[in-house]
């Protein structure tokens, strides 16, 4: 671990300014990522704003009917909390799919979100990997790449993001809201927040430096029946090898997103349209451009096979 | 003591004591936290500095430079140790490699240097700015691969490379069923809680290391020959660990490394290894690719049995013996096994709990199921059926002692087996395909010599001290068991010291042979030391009675302490072996059952009940024992579902090195778990009647668990861990 500064942020608006101000500056919240990150010098910065003492750890119905989640809110707590269990168990459910009690007590709705990826070769610092270092090349092409992506994916990487939570908000079209360093705020859609890899995987999310994220807002209710199934080798405290997140109303129409398959949740919309044609006709366009590895080819039956349990345990 | 004949009655067939289910002794302690283990051990010595080791970048080659400026002048940094400034270092008769590499690299995170500074977060900094030019080798990482340029070793242990007895082809060639198939295991990891650690301290040539290690003698032999010092000159203590499972059965580099690291520094310096090395640095169970063969009558009668095993090493390594069980477990007088070894530049291969049977009953005990179904006859029947109560490859020795029927019988009736369907897929419960399977266990039981001291003082206290190491099993336990009973006095009167080689010279951990052979031990110095007692006492020793703090005979009765009235009475002996163990066969039996559910959709297995009864001598502590045959079921699990060290080959090592990335067992994998032990004593075995347990209970785990997947699925996967991508293209979707 390289040695860093550290202060506590006053206000949102403040950490944003202090972050773009400060080279090599990191927003640290719960910490359960980027702690491990930095001891293993995958992440070195030489600022650290802390933003837990920030008044961002509140669960608030918004004028429009949904829920506005602070970013501070702990992932157990937001996996508790009434409103959620009631209108949005399809979130409540990927959470606790997620990590560990104790991982959870600590991590943060925002930290989730930006997260990094779990792929063996990004914590190997002997090892060749874009993300970490760009323009070394990726080993998990070629090498182990049993857990990683089969879609979306690029010649400079194949990793996955390892996020439960994200894949329920994407089925949620959750909204993120930052703070920007001049302390303009923004709205970005879930969709729009993680970038596939292409040619500089190191860079993972649309935000911009010292952009803080403040709020996770849902919309209003949208009913049906939710679950999320998390595919995995160990029954629990493992990465999903695939995940399921699925809304599904009385009509047959629904929604539908993937963990474990790509660089961000997986979601087409338009993949959605083909639902009354069933399981395959939505996971051919889903799947439409797959590539996948000789490890990782059993995630496209995989996925198609967790989908159809799914969508047949939700219309029963 | 020599222990030369079977053993009649003795004061340890009293059972006052022994066989109870007594807490371990030292529980609260470790559930307070006060247990001092050895990186903790902050109350030994003063002004200890912090070692970080740098593991190799690369699988094979050379370094070719290193630059230590920047390192050096990082803040607090008192030391760096490399194999250039180290000084002559030998090799211990245990290492393959040495546990400092440079400039010719062995294998991926050999150490090659570690960096003393005032803390550990200085340490680990300063650390990350060695640079290191490194030469690439063409290294061998494919055991696949190597397969065909395996030779013929000749192993140190488990017996010779090749066995034969009959005409194992042509008996084979002609029988009316057989069964031909291949199996792989995978490299795997002990994983264990606590890494490999130590604190080290010279006063002037004299070495003391505070460590974390199974084998205290072998650690300390090897110690003093690396260092090329005098034995005597090193001390080791290891009175806690926290796990090892094989892994800690030797001196590795977390000792080497605190010890050179403090000589360099002039100060007490402590290391432990950081988890990502603890998969490369260290010694791992190897991968095993072996083909089985059974030839059998139509009556399931077994006619031909071989089993062919390839593992890979270093060319200083041992191959993995997974044949050894074939040579035991069921009749037939047409037999083959044969071990061949690949030369690897994987890190070492070494033992981990079973060594041997483990690996090799997850392939056999997957081959008899096979078996079974060709025949058309149960499996539970069919073990039966093959079952032998002599040595088959000479018939003239018997084993000890051996329940297997009885195993698999018993396990039959408690866990329902009768409600298996042999007919694959045929039972649901909503999602979950339904399946049952068995395995029998075995494991030899393995005698060595254990020695002990025993101390009585005027209090009463009778003191234990052996170099004996308790690694979670309970050896503080029934070591004061066994020194309670011989000597007559409660457990609270036994104070019991360990691990320390100051003491005498104890079998060590590992091997399942600690339990029995350690209390063996402390019952032959405790028989010197009732001798002593009673001349001290003038008592007969032969007729004095030892009982509730007392020693009588006749009308008289005299106060046990006051036999040390007028100073500590100390007596020391050791437990040695004769011929019984030739003339007799002395193994450890079991049987596993295990029911799994697999997902029809995703085809997740998730195991559902587990059953093992064992029969494995006389059972010293039944907690305890129970404790570590759960404890080997859960590490089975582990071993048939998803522990894997995956290799890269390209760049030779083993990529998934951190607890996220190899898996192990969690609670959430472990539902319901039952064992029961029968009754036995084995007079052949030891005074105790003991046997081995602890490694008994992983010997058929997996493949038990494989055969119910197979009976749930139909699906015979071959190649562990069955991971759901290997029935998904077979698996009917619903």
């Amino acid at each position: 671990m390289r040695s860093f500064s550290y202060e506590r942020a006053t206000s949102p608006g403040a950490a944003a300014a202090a972050a773009a101000g400060t080279a090599n500056a990191k927003f640290i919240a719960g910490g359960t990522n980027l702690l491990d990150l930095m001891k293993l010098e995958i992440e070195t910065p030489a600022h650290l704003i802390d933003v837990n003492g920030l008044a961002l750890d509140r669960i608030e119905e918004t004028a429009e009917g949904g829920l506005r989640i602070g970013a501070l809110v702990r992932n157990t707590d937001l996996a508790a909390d009434a409103r959620v269990r009631r209108d949005y168990g399809v979130l409540s459910r990927a959470l606790l799919a997620g990590a560990s009690g104790q991982l959870r007590n600590k991590a943060t709705t925002a930290g989730n979100l930006l997260q990094r990826t779990r792929c063996p070769y990004f914590y190997d610092t002997n090892l060749p990997c874009n993300k970490r270092k760009p323009g070394s090349g990726c080993a998990a092409i070629g090498g182990f790449s049993r857990q990683h992506a089969v879609v979306g994916a690029s010649e400079a990487c194949i990793a996955t993001h390892p996020s439960d939570m994200a894949v329920a908000m994407r089925a949620l079209d959750a909204v993120i809201e930052t703070v920007r360093p001049d302390g303009g705020t923004r709205s970005i859609p879930i969709a729009d927040l993680h970038r596939l890899p292409g040619d500089n995987p190191e860079i993972e999310t649309v935000l911009q430096p010292g952009e803080l994220i403040t709020a996770v807002a849902l919309p209003k209710p949208v009913g049906g029946t939710q679950a999320y199934r998390k595919v995995r080798d160990r029954a629990s405290y493992a990465f999903a090898l695939v995940s399921v997140a699925a809304i599904v109303q009385p009509d047959g129409t629904g929604r539908v997103a993937l963990g474990g398959v790509a660089h961000k949740p997986w979601r087409i919309e338009a993949a959605e349209a083909e639902l009354p044609r069933g399981v395959k006709a939505v996971a051919a366009r889903l799947f439409a451009d797959a590539k996948s590895t000789r490890d990782n080819a059993y995630k496209l039956p995989l996925a198609e096979r967790t989908l159809a349990a799914v969508l047949r345990e939700a219309r029963t | 003591m020599r222990f030369e004949h079977p053993a009649t009655f003795n004061p340890i067939d009293q059972l006052k004591v022994i066989g109870h289910p007594t807490n371990r002794i030292e529980g609260p302690l470790k559930t307070t936290g006060t247990a001092p283990y050895a990186y903790e051990r902050h109350d030994v010595v003063a002004n200890q500095a912090y070692g970080y080791v740098v593991g190799s970048a690369i699988g094979k080659g050379r370094i070719g430079s290193i630059d230590l400026e920047a390192a050096k002048a990082a803040p607090g940094v008192l030391a760096i140790v490399t194999a250039d400034n180290a000084g002559k270092l030998g090799k211990g008769e245990r290492n393959a490699a040495p546990l400092l590499g440079g400039p010719e690299i062995a294998h991926y995170h050999q150490a090659v240097a570690v960096v003393v500074a005032g803390t550990f977060e200085q340490a680990r900094a300063a650390a990350q700015l060695i640079r290191i030019d490194y030469a690439k080798g063409d290294g061998k990482f494919d055991l696949a691969a190597e397969r065909d340029n395996a030779s013929t070793p000749d192993p140190k242990i488990g017996g010779p490379a090749d066995t034969a007895v009959g005409d194992f082809a042509a008996v084979f060639a002609a029988a009316p069923v057989q069964l031909d198939a291949t199996y792989t295991t995978p490299d795997q990891c002990h994983a264990m809680m606590e890494p490999h650690a130590s604190t080290a301290a010279w006063d002037g040539d004299k070495l003391t290391v505070w460590t974390s290690n199974q084998m205290i003698a072998w650690g300390a032999e090897d110690m003093a020959k690396t260092l090329g010092i005098p034995k005597e000159n090193v001390r080791l203590v290891s009175p806690y660990i926290g796990g090892g499972f094989g892994g800690k059965l030797f001196l590795r580099a977390d000792v080497l490394l605190a010890a050179l690291g403090a000589r360099a520094a002039g100060r007490p310096v402590k290391v432990a290894l950081q988890r990502p090395l603890m998969f490369n640095n260290t010694t791992h169970r190897p991968a095993t690719i072996q083909r089985i063969r059974i030839g059998a009558e139509r009556d399931g009668r077994i006619t031909a049995i071989g089993h062919e095993s390839w593992s890979g090493n270093l060319s200083e390594g041992e191959p993995d013996m997974a044949v050894s069980q074939t040579r035991l477990l069921y009749a037939g007088a047409n037999r083959m096994t044969a071990t061949r070894l690949a030369a690897l530049d994987l890190p070492e291969g070494n033992a981990m709990r079973a060594p041997g049977e483990a690996s090799g009953m997850m392939a056999l005990e997957i081959a008899i199921d096979e078996l079974a179904d060709r025949l058309g006859i149960d499996p539970v029947a069919l073990r039966i059926t093959n079952d032998t109560q002599v040595d088959p490859e000479h018939p003239e020795r018997h084993f000890s002692q051996r329940q297997l029927v009885q195993c698999l019988s018993d396990g039959a009736a408690r866990f329902g087996w009768d409600r298996r369907n042999p007919k694959p897929g045929q039972l649901r419960d909503g999602r979950w395909l339904l399946g049952m399977g068995v395995a029998a266990a075995f494991r030899n039981n393995l005698l060595t010599k254990s020695a002990a001291r025993v101390r009585l003082d005027q209090l009463g206290t009778v003191t234990v001290e052996t170099d004996m190491t308790d690694i979670g099993t309970g050896s503080y336990t029934i070591i004061a068991q066994t020194a309670a009973e011989m000597m007559g006095v409660p457990l609270e009167k036994v104070a019991v010291r360990l691990g320390d080689s100051d003491f005498p010279v104890s079998c060590g951990s590992g091997g399942q042979w600690g339990g029995n052979n350690s209390t063996a031990g402390v019952y032959a110095a405790c028989t010197k030391l009732r001798e002593t007692i009673a001349q001290k006492l003038g008592f007969n020793s032969e007729q004095a009675v030892f009982a509730d703090g007392t020693v009588s005979s006749g009308n008289r009765s005299v106060p046990l302490a006051h036999a040390a009235g007028d100073g500590d009475l100390v007596a020391e002996d050791a437990i040695e072996y004769g011929d019984l163990a030739k003339t007799y066969q002395q193994s450890t039996f079991g049987a596993h059952f295990v029911e799994v559910g697999v997902d029809a959709d995703t085809a997740e297995i998730r195991v559902r009940r587990m059953l093992a009864v064992c029969a494995a001598g006389r059972i010293l502590n039944p907690k305890a024992a129970r404790s570590q045959v759960i404890g080997a079921m859960t590490m089975g699990v582990g071993a048939a579902l998803m522990e894997d060290l995956v290799v890269d080959k390209r760049h030779g090592l083993f990529v998934n090195h951190d607890l996220a990335g190899y898996e192990v067992p969690v609670h959430a994998d472990i539902p319901h778990q039952d064992m029961v032990f029968l009754d036995e004593t084995d007079p052949i075995s030891s005074p105790m009647k003991a046997k081995g347990v602890a490694e008994l209970g992983i010997c058929g785990v997996a493949a038990a668990v494989a055969n119910a997947v197979h009976n749930a699925t139909g699906v015979r996967v071959r190649e562990y861990p069955i991971t759901l991508d290997k029935l998904l293209d077979t698996l009917e979707i619903d």
